[in-house]
């Protein structure tokens, strides 16, 4: 069984970004940049079923700048077995990335796919969906549980409300939560190893796809500063407070 | 020139990052108040580097270690180094004069110390010898098959815990420029040979939980087979490696003193006296700075020094002027710290007050402020006679 990974360059969830001085985006001059964690564990889903003879071989990819092959290496050091990557400076938005997995899909037909739910950097939890739609594979998104049996997968979903069991027949689209799994660190010689696993590099025009952004931000800002909060003197002074001054209830 | 790190450079420090954070900080305030390591504890911090390929990563990879150039094990140190002794010596890094090994000590000792099933422990320093290593007065005399040594040694680190130790002693005496000189000779000692007894010494201020034990020899009697390297040349041996470990020091220091650093700022940004952070004042702000100035000049030096050694073009000069300058400006940066965060410094209940304790030994072992001094000075007179 093949399957295909997805891996994001973001910026590392310990760094405190900032809007650029001009609005125009988020400054990431200078940051370190690492994989997004819920496609780390994307990765580790994918190494586990290797490991348990399910799987037998992994392919990372990343969408991005030249750098983003520092993402692939990552994932391979920890178990993919080859790489590839779209380069493109382009600021690449979620369909456009559906659409070139798409194209990626259809060179290897993978029996899984596995993403992260979301990217921390955009929130935008579109590109799983997106690909289903595309390639009319079935999904299993906001997984807590994979298990792949018999020609098909079993995704536990993390639901509004609890947890809802889908089960889907390969090939198949799972995108990752929060809790399926906590992701190993690479190991020395595993990462020493990456540097000579295969890695294949197309842009989107190799694909046919058009990468061109098709929304644009106008601002960013930083949230709002959070005041400080007041005591209240009784529950009724708390009801009247939220229905008339927070207007929440 | 190029001061970037490489792909696998950058995915080594992430490891050791996560894996100082995960498994040996949660530790390491219980550590230091217990003044222990439980073995539990030890056996999981030495399962868990094994599992990483951290376990003995100074070693050659032809003899099963990581395989890693000195400047890449610099930046290994600099990370281990955000905790103390104590908890990251389960991340062994075996001393790199066994591979002096030949014959059967290769399987005996060298290989089992790789894998993380035996331990070693460094021997020389003695009561009357610590500078002055030259000085030591341990003897051991060739007795048939064997060499019996007399003597003893103190400052030995984990020996407690350690399955062997090397063991230098004097062999012998040779005639150099008119003055006698011990000949010194490296063994390989197991720890429960007859006529050896290893005993805890005084407690110490810094590292608490990593304990140094004091070796005492009693006509304990070494086949001639467990000579390390050659008979009378156990300088040979040692002197590299004694020079290395300088520069690994050096990056230890970084690592500790970055960790102040990082504590020091987020505490001068959110401490409020008279209405504002403490670091809107210039008097805690430019304390900042210099701290952040001093730790940069230190982490430069000590890379381009483990750079220095990997081209084959480092100075014991080199490797002393690293030594000294990062574990100064470790003493300076972690004094500043507890200046910063005020009596909370002092307080256990809080990381500043082990790392200023812990700083203060980077400027004794592995050869004194002073003593790096005095090499550095050397090797700029030594040219004009001097």
């Amino acid at each position: 069984m093949k399957i295909l990974v997805a891996v994001k360059r973001v910026v590392d969830y310990n760094v405190k970004v900032r809007p650029k001085s001009d609005g125009t985006d988020v400054d990431i001059a200078n940051v370190k940049m690492s994989i997004n964690p819920f496609c780390e564990i994307a990765v580790e889903e994918a190494v586990r079923l290797k490991e348990k003879g399910v799987a037998t071989e992994i392919i990372a990819i990343s969408m991005g700048p030249k750098q983003a092959q520092e993402q692939v290496r990552t994932a391979l050091a920890l178990g993919a077995d080859r790489g590839i990557l779209v380069e493109s400076d382009e600021d690449l938005q979620p369909l456009a990335i559906a659409k070139m997995l798409k194209a990626i899909v259809e060179k290897e037909s993978p029996d899984l796919v596995i993403l992260g739910k979301q990217a921390i950097d955009g929130d935008n939890n579109q590109t799983g969906q997106m690909l289903g739609a595309l390639t009319s594979m079935p999904q299993g998104t906001f997984a807590s549980e994979v298990n792949v049996a018999d020609g098909r997968v079993s995704v536990t979903r993390e639901i509004d409300g609890g947890l809802q069991t889908v089960n889907l027949s390969l090939p198949a689209i799972v995108t990752t939560d929060l809790r399926l799994n906590e992701p190993r660190y690479a190991s020395l010689p595993n990462i020493m190893k990456a540097k000579r696993k295969p890695m294949d590099t197309f842009t989107p025009e190799d694909l046919g796809v058009d990468a061109t952004p098709r929304v644009k931000t106008l601002s960013v800002e930083p949230p709002a500063e959070r005041k400080a909060g007041i005591k209240v003197a009784d529950v009724a002074e708390l009801v009247d407070k939220l229905k008339n001054e927070a207007k929440v209830i | 020139m190029n001061f970037s790190l490489s792909n696998e450079q950058e995915m080594l420090v992430d490891t050791v990052k996560a894996f100082v954070e995960k498994e040996l900080i949660p530790y390491e305030a219980e550590v230091d108040a217990a003044d222990a390591v439980s073995p539990e504890l030890a056996a999981q911090i030495r399962n868990k580097a094994i599992e990483l390929g951290l376990y003995a990563f100074n070693m050659p990879e032809s003899v099963g270690g990581g395989g890693l150039d000195y400047f890449t094990q610099s930046l290994i140190e600099r990370e281990l180094a955000k905790v103390g002794w104590a908890l990251h010596v389960f991340v062994a890094r075996p001393s790199k004069i066994l591979m002096a090994c030949k014959g059967d000590q290769i399987e005996e000792y060298l290989l089992p110390t790789i894998r993380g099933e035996k331990i070693d422990c460094f021997a020389l320093t003695e009561p009357d010898a610590g500078s002055d290593a030259a000085g030591i007065r341990t003897k051991a005399v060739l007795d048939g098959d064997d060499y019996v040594i007399n003597g003893s040694k103190h400052f030995i680190s984990h020996a407690g815990h350690a399955d062997y130790s090397i063991v230098f002693a004097v062999t012998g005496s040779e005639e150099k420029n008119g003055r006698s000189r011990n000949q010194v000779t490296a063994f390989l000692v197991d720890n429960d040979s007859e006529g050896l007894v290893i005993r805890r010494g005084p407690k110490c201020v810094s590292n608490r939980g990593y304990h140094t034990y004091e070796l005492f020899f009693d006509n304990c009697r070494v086949p001639a087979s467990k000579v390390l390297g050659e008979v009378g040349k156990g300088w040979a041996v040692a002197n590299d490696w004694l020079v290395a470990g300088r520069v690994m020091v050096a990056a230890n220091c970084v690592g500790q003193a970055q960790r102040a650093m990082n504590l020091s700022v987020e505490w001068c940004a959110n401490r409020k006296q008279f209405g504002q952070a403490i670091g809107k004042n210039q008097g805690v702000s430019f304390k900042l700075a210099n701290m952040a100035t001093q730790i940069q000049a230190a982490d430069i030096l000590t890379l381009q020094t483990a750079w220095k050694m990997d081209q084959g073009t480092m100075s014991d000069g080199d490797a002393g002027m690293a030594k000294l300058f990062a574990s100064e400006a470790l003493a300076q940066v972690s004094d500043d710290s507890v200046q910063l965060f005020g009596g909370m410094g002092l307080m256990d209940e809080l990381p500043i007050e082990r790392i200023w304790r812990n700083a203060r030994i980077e400027r004794i072992w592995e050869g004194t402020s002073e003593i790096q001094q005095h090499i550095i000075s050397r090797e700029l007179l030594r040219p004009f006679g001097c």
